[in-house]
């Protein structure tokens, strides 16, 4: 049967044995994990590296998030980090060579109440401060650029207008894993999938190696980019994190014509939904309240997004639940990142994105690359060390970030 | 969707009920003595178990009462459910328990010393380096037996 089909295409990155050892080990084959271990070699001329994947590449949250990219953040901390992330996507297809079908489609974020009315118009405010772009709609804008949005006075919570980022959009996440791990391999980063951390080996509170289902292998600097199992890891390294593990669960509608022409988000009714460049309609909303490592949520969680989202979207009712998955998320209390250093010598963190980690991965990479290269913060992740949580120096952009996390 | 047991009102869907996180934090005995990390610690540091973990749950829709619950967060599969002040079942015969602490009610419903389970989980930062200080290397600011 074998002989039967067409020859494999050329694969994107090969599949080494790990050697014995390497100037510095990723743990993490996802986005994060990737875009790090690029930057390293790009800028930094670190190509004796590898990265460490104990499933398949990008099977994690890379595989399971819903592909929104903004920088619509209030603070300015986050909009400084995020809108850099932005602006790296908009480059990134020429530089990586491969075409992840970045969209700029804009992304809007309803107000339902006088609230989120003040909040948002405080928010285009302060983004414009910062340069993001970003704009105020009235009712009839929105209903403008998304038609298939009820924006009548007829529902519990009637759109009162929205902000909009207008270079915001989606990207094709999968796409971006092959083409960050496709370059990565050209750079000569190793990427060893199927491969487990088990155990750190230290000399006093020095990382010199990590402990693998694969064997020990030897490295100067070890950089986490676990996500989910951030405190797993943290916690065989010998210090903690200020994280907790939730499932966060999403779905896709069967395909459809298309019929949603951006990336319609509500923090209020909590839902967000775009459809994909193929046709399904892609739907995310909050975290579990437990903490899980599950993979999986409860169905209750999905019912109520899909009841939000019929009532902003009443097009949508007849439309059907193709899949639902989940992802472990690492959220943080003041729902903003963790890229630094750790309590161990050559040993660095970059955990905490929670929920919005995919937007943010092209910044991620290069700061945290910034980070373990010289072992001190780049201006964009300096503020975002582990540290705050004892000098009270938080982001906290719970609210403040255009959508609850 | 979870089904927990309430103690007082039986087997209940999960959307009756309110998460209220690792189980078994007291607040600190000597508030006043605490320094940065160690209110960051308190503040901001919980355990994220991956495996058994000792949880609060709220019947908020119910009898409105706190308890909690040993649950696997790999398999979401609930192991045990006991009362607030309770000492952590799986673990109540085994360690030795510390001075009152171990039949002291939650903290959380009473303001007391809570059970010396906090402190096994506090101290097992003790392999961390001397940045992370853990309860055993605060003791001058925390009365021997007390959690902080």
């Amino acid at each position: 049967m074998a002989d039967l089909l067409p020859e494999h295409p050329d694969f994107l990155w090969r599949n080494p044995e790990p050697k014995s050892s390497y100037d510095a080990v990723i743990v993490g084959g996802g986005g994060h994990g990737l875009a790090t271990a690029y930057f390293l070699a790009k800028n930094h001329g670190m190509t004796n590296i590898a990265v460490l994947e104990k499933g398949w590449l990008a099977g994690g949250n890379m595989a399971r998030n819903t592909t929104i990219i903004r920088s619509n953040y209030l603070w300015d901390e986050s909009a400084a980090i995020y809108e850099h992330a932005l602006k790296l996507w908009e480059v990134l297809p020429e530089e990586l060579e491969y075409d992840f079908l970045f969209s700029q489609r804009g992304v809007m974020n309803l107000a339902h109440t006088l609230g989120d009315v003040r909040e948002s118009i405080r928010r285009v405010g302060a983004n414009k401060l910062n340069g993001v772009d970003a704009e105020w709609l009235e009712p009839d804008q929105v209903k403008e650029l998304c038609p298939i949005l009820n924006i009548s006075d007829n529902i519990r919570y009637p759109v009162m207008g929205a902000t909009y980022q207008p270079r915001a959009g989606i990207a094709k996440h999968d796409h971006v894993a092959w083409a960050f791990a496709r370059k990565c391999d050209e750079l000569g980063v190793d990427i060893i999938q199927n491969c487990e951390v088990t155990g750190f080996v230290k000399d006093g509170n020095r990382v010199v190696g990590v402990k693998t289902n694969r064997g020990t292998i030897n490295t100067e600097k070890v950089g986490l980019c676990a996500a989910g199992h951030s405190s797993v890891l943290a916690e065989m390294a010998g210090f903690r994190l200020p994280i907790q593990s939730h499932p966060l669960q999403a779905l896709v509608s069967e395909l459809h014509e298309p019929v949603h022409p951006t990336v319609v988000m509500s923090n209020h009714v909590h839902v967000y939904v775009s459809q994909a460049h193929k046709g399904e309609l892609v739907m995310g909303a909050g975290v579990d309240s437990y903490n899980g490592y599950g993979q999986r949520g409860s169905f209750h969680v999905i019912e109520h997004q899909m009841a939000a989202a019929v009532e902003l979207f009443p097009i949508f009712a007849r439309a059907h639940v193709l899949r639902t998955w989940g992802g472990i998320v690492d959220t943080t209390l003041d729902a903003s990142p963790i890229v630094g250093t750790t309590p161990v010598e050559n040993m660095f963190v970059n955990c905490g994105w929670g929920t919005g980690g995919f937007k943010g991965t092209p910044a991620a990479g290069l700061t945290f690359a910034h980070t373990i290269a010289t072992g001190a913060p780049h201006e964009l992740n300096r503020p975002f060390a582990l540290e705050r949580f004892e000098t009270g120096a938080l982001i906290d952009e719970h609210g403040a970030a255009a959508v609850a996390h | 969707m979870l089904l927990i047991s309430c103690p007082n009102c039986g087997s209940r869907d999960e959307t009756e009920f309110h998460y209220g996180g690792q189980a078994h934090v007291p607040y600190p005995e000597n508030p006043s003595g605490l320094n940065d990390r160690e209110w960051a610690e308190f503040l901001f540091y919980r355990d994220n178990t991956k495996g058994i973990f000792a949880e609060r749950w709220l019947h908020s829709t119910g009898c409105r009462q706190w308890f909690n619950m040993l649950r696997d967060t790999v398999s979401y599969d609930i192991q045990s459910i006991y009362p607030m002040g309770a000492p952590r079942p799986d673990k109540a015969a085994a360690a030795p328990e510390s001075g009152t602490a171990s039949t002291a009610a939650d903290s959380t419903t009473t303001g007391s010393a809570a059970p010396s389970i906090a402190a096994t989980s506090i101290t097992s930062t003790s392999t961390a380096p001397s940045t992370a200080p853990s309860t055993t290397q605060s003791g001058t600011t925390a009365p021997e037996g007390a959690t902080k």
